[in-house]
């Protein structure tokens, strides 16, 4: 659609601008305030410069934390993904199985984060939970309280039981746009069904995909809730994200400087992953 | 005379012949590609039936956990309740600390939501009609806000809301989460709007509407379902999100998801009344989801699917 060049449309927006600025840029400009400067309490602030970039920079936690969360999304990704698309291919397209499953998979998207902690908590627990009774049960030594492996695996399959149907329900959305024209004239040329997925279902599934992935990098990049609920970072610091460091130490520890460093840094981050999200976005659908 | 009949009436015998296999041949493909799609064979459901049945299984065992006693779920792992009990419902409803949860979350929830889409309306018509100084940067900005994560704002938020004494208000939170949910609800009006053509709005505004009549009037009615969408996903994010909004409260607007950690009490976990809690924090959103069923993948893809 051609739209009018009118900069009135200004007032439009205004609302919006000011109730954002209110509860982003102001929050913001504080975290600036408190990432140069250093407190030694009552409210006196020292000028620090870049003391704590640097300090942030340098210190093994932060690397530790960042390299965990990257490690993190990239399973998520690797198993959300292919899985996602194949359960949104085996999907019904017509008949009373259309609203059951998309009511059913888009359970778990509502649950409150901290619910869902709970639940996964309760339900991996090897003395009331279902699922860690029955891993020990069958001589599967489990228990994600102690052991750093079963922590992660209990944290990622809880990300599956999340998110997946986010993937899956985007993917739907694609494939019920294809006419029904590209699969009679696949089915002219003999088309496996390998090449109708390559070939037609892939590529039309190609935007939502891409929604889909960086939707889910992002938010996995900035997991807390769950974790924290279920493993509260540990054993040790074995599932300490980024999001779970930082809020130990701004709230916790309220170490403001070295709090607000960070904060920048992983905003830093964030924004440029949004913009490199907004970019492909918009030319994605410029080619359209 | 007799040889041209003859032939003209093979011809037409030949033609219907031929419409009657070509029609045969085409239903039949029809029916193979029926098969084909979707319906793959008989086994189409064995996929989403195991997918859902994962799903529910974690959920299944929350709700059986909320229905037994402690001493049973300490005592054996049951399958079922097998003295099943409403004793943790009914503390959760007679505890005003307990219930008062529940209020609080669905005020701060019911604030944000009525804010978020009431600015988002306007905001969103400029971006899908008019092209203006700085529009794109401009959203990028509000989707910035929508990636950014809470737990950088944990900190200054609290801040600034003692600053202003807004904290433990129900106000605060709401204010808070307008963060993350202005943004959405304006891509998601934005996607919405832009689906409606652009005719109506010239001809409302030659037939003499001014523009608040024309959009409250016309135009609200026109994109009645992407408002209820909206609204739906804000309450959603706003019902889900907990750091902020535990983060910004103490008490008197303390949300039911922060209230829950209090299970633990002198004689251990109380399990029972943990799961019965939060059975109840899933109902809300299982009595919803029906209704944007065939709108859920959009809100999620932020109004771009």
């Amino acid at each position: 659609m051609d739209k009018t060049w009118n900069n009135k449309a200004w007032f439009l927006v205004l609302p919006v601008l000011v109730l954002v600025a209110f509860s982003a840029v102001i929050p913001l400009m504080t975290v600036v305030n408190y990432s140069v400067q250093d407190t030694f309490g009552n409210n006196q602030f020292f000028w620090a410069g870049t003391e704590w970039f640097e300090e942030l920079l340098h210190s093994d936690r932060f690397w530790a934390a960042m390299g965990r969360n990257l490690i993190f999304s990239f399973i998520i990704l690797a198993i959300e993904v292919p899985l996602g698309i194949f359960i949104a291919l085996n999907m019904p397209r017509k008949g009373w199985g259309v609203p059951v499953c998309l009511v059913l998979m888009a359970l778990p998207l509502l649950v409150p984060w901290n619910v869902v902690g709970t639940i996964w908590q309760v339900f991996g627990r090897t003395d009331i939970g279902l699922l860690g009774y029955t891993l020990n049960a069958i001589g599967i030594d489990y228990n994600y309280v102690r052991d750093p492996f079963d922590a992660w695996m209990t944290v990622i399959v809880m990300d599956v039981w999340h998110w997946t149907s986010l993937v899956v329900l985007l993917c739907y959305a694609g494939l019920v746009s294809i006419p029904d024209a590209f699969y009679q004239a696949a089915k002219i040329d003999g088309a496996s069904r390998w090449s109708v997925f390559r070939y037609i279902q892939l590529p039309k599934m190609q935007r939502v995909l891409l929604i889909a992935v960086l939707l889910r990098f992002m938010d996995s990049f900035m997991i807390y809730t769950e974790p924290f609920v279920v493993t509260g970072g540990g054993p040790g610091n074995s599932t300490t994200f980024l999001s779970i460091d930082l809020v130990k130490m701004a709230l916790g520890q309220f170490d403001l400087g070295p709090a607000a460093a960070m904060s920048l840094v992983y905003f830093l981050i964030v924004l440029l992953l949004s913009w490199v999200f907004y970019t492909v976005m918009t030319n994605y659908d410029a080619e359209r | 005379m007799a040889g041209v009949n003859e032939r003209t009436e093979q011809a037409v015998a030949a033609q219907a012949g031929s419409q009657k296999s070509s029609s045969g041949m085409s239903q039949d493909a029809i029916a193979r590609l029926m098969r084909r799609r979707g319906e793959e064979s008989k086994w189409w459901w064995v996929v989403p039936t195991l997918y859902i049945v994962f799903l529910m299984l974690p959920i299944y065992w929350l709700i059986n956990m909320s229905f037994k006693t402690n001493s049973e779920i300490i005592s054996s792992l049951t399958l079922y309740p097998h003295e099943p009990t409403l004793r943790n419902y009914r503390i959760i409803f007679t505890d005003a600390s307990w219930y008062s949860g529940y209020i609080n979350s669905i005020i701060y929830v019911v604030i944000n939501m009525v804010i978020s889409v009431a600015v988002a309306l306007p905001a969103a018509y400029a971006f899908s009609r008019y092209r203006f100084l700085g529009d794109k940067h401009l959203f990028f900005w509000l989707l910035t806000n929508r990636m950014a994560p809470p737990a950088v704002f944990a900190l200054p938020f609290f801040q600034l809301y003692s600053a202003f004494g807004l904290i433990d208000t129900h106000i605060a939170v709401a204010l808070a989460h307008c963060l993350f949910n202005v943004p959405l609800a304006v891509w998601i009006l934005e996607g919405f709007m832009s689906g409606v053509p652009k005719e109506i709005d010239e001809t409302a505004y030659i037939d003499g509407y001014s523009f608040p009549r024309f959009f409250v009037k016309i135009f609200m009615p026109l994109i009645a379902s992407g408002i209820g969408v909206a609204c739906f996903f804000c309450f959603m994010f706003s019902w889900v999100e907990l750091l902020i909004a535990r983060t910004l409260t103490t008490t008197d607007a303390k949300p039911i998801a922060a209230v829950m950690t209090r299970t633990v009490s002198a004689s251990g976990m109380d399990w029972g009344l943990l799961a019965a809690a939060g059975v109840l924090t899933l109902i809300p959103g299982a009595l919803v989801i029906w209704f944007v069923r065939n709108y859920i993948a959009k809100g999620f893809a932020l109004g771009r699917v």
